[in-house]
């Protein structure tokens, strides 16, 4: 079987399975309150490590200037409060037009 | 579910929901664009988005897979993001209903903005409502929009000039921040868990700093209890 089949696969059914926690437990079993805050910390956590090495890094070494500049952008335009869509789409806009200027 | 369009509350939620489905929409073309220009063949993007149906994961899993890093790490790495699910699942457990049907088909519909939508309104009708409008129409746009950017994707050619490898981040960036800002404690732990995963970056294999970086939850203290209640 090709790797991105395994991937495909074992995703899909674990990602069910965690999904279906709450429809398969309700009204039978209560989940203990630390661990609902651990579990909700822990997705920021992964999902700020994931957004610093994706906007840094690449293949293990620095992904240059213009995706972290470009990333930064929009995180500027999110701490203002931009809507979803024009933090998105200023990101790879500044990081696109950082490029045709020159810079990596 | 009866027809949608029943009323004009349906038609404010689904009003509101489409600045997400527009949002998601763009996010999907870039994942479909960014995974064939990768070196995948469109069934893979277009196959995950379906069956996996979980935009972050997906990304993760794709660029581990892309990067080199085998499908175990691939794998792995998505699943640790969507075991955010799990919590997810439990909190909208009421709202999706008791059907069986309902129940196994709303578990797939269970995202993190579909949860954040039907959350945030005020009572049990228009929750279960917001729920479907928007996890149905979040499925569908999704689907069409990484269809899209799959077939468009070798025809784009290197997708760093349209600047897409920085959308992913950004759209991280977007969804954390609202947390990041409400929550010292967490940001006291994200802070710690990103300096330990890019300082992991040069020296393990991709998939693996991401999770290191849940050594930062070491700082998540258990909430000290007064002495008197």
């Amino acid at each position: 079987m090709n790797a991105a089949v395994v991937v495909i696969l074992a995703l899909a059914v674990g990602t069910y399975a965690f999904r279906l926690v709450g429809p398969v437990l309700h009204g039978r079993v209560e989940v203990p309150a630390r661990a609902q805050e651990l579990a909700s910390a822990g997705a920021v956590v992964l999902l700020v490590a994931l957004l610093a090495t994706g906007a840094l890094t690449d293949s293990g070494g620095f992904a240059g200037w213009a995706r972290p500049a470009g990333v930064l952008a929009g995180g500027v335009l999110a701490w203002r409060r931009a809507p979803f869509a024009v933090v998105v789409l200023g990101a790879a806009a500044t990081t696109a037009l950082l490029r045709v200027a020159g810079l990596g | 579910m009866r027809s949608l369009l029943r009323t004009p509350s349906d038609r404010s939620l689904i009003r509101d929901s489409s600045l997400v489905w527009l949002a998601s929409g763009v996010v999907g073309v870039s994942f479909g664009a960014v995974s064939v220009a990768g070196g995948l063949p469109v069934w893979v993007p277009v196959l995950m988005s379906v069956v996996v149906y979980a935009g972050s994961a997906q990304f993760s899993a794709v660029g581990v897979l892309l990067a080199g890093g085998g499908p175990v790490a691939a794998a792995a790495t998505g699943l640790l993001l969507n075991t955010r699910t799990a919590a997810f699942s439990l909190a909208v457990a009421e709202i999706i209903g008791s059907g069986r049907a309902a129940r196994f088909l709303g578990a797939h519909l269970v995202t993190d903005e579909t949860v954040a939508f039907a959350l945030a309104q005020p009572d049990p009708v228009r929750r279960r409502r917001a729920f479907w409008i928007s996890g149905l129409g979040l499925f569908a746009v999704w689907n069409t929009g990484v269809l899209a950017g799959a077939l468009a994707g070798g025809a784009l050619g290197d997708t760093a000039r349209y600047g897409l490898d920085a959308a992913f981040p950004a759209v991280l960036v977007a969804l954390v921040l609202p947390q990041l800002r409400g929550d010292a404690t967490v940001r006291r732990c994200a802070l710690l868990g990103a300096v330990i995963a890019l300082a992991a970056t040069p020296a393990v294999p991709a998939g693996v700093p991401v999770l290191l970086a849940l050594a930062g939850l070491f700082l998540h203290r258990r909430q000290p209890v007064e002495a008197t209640v």
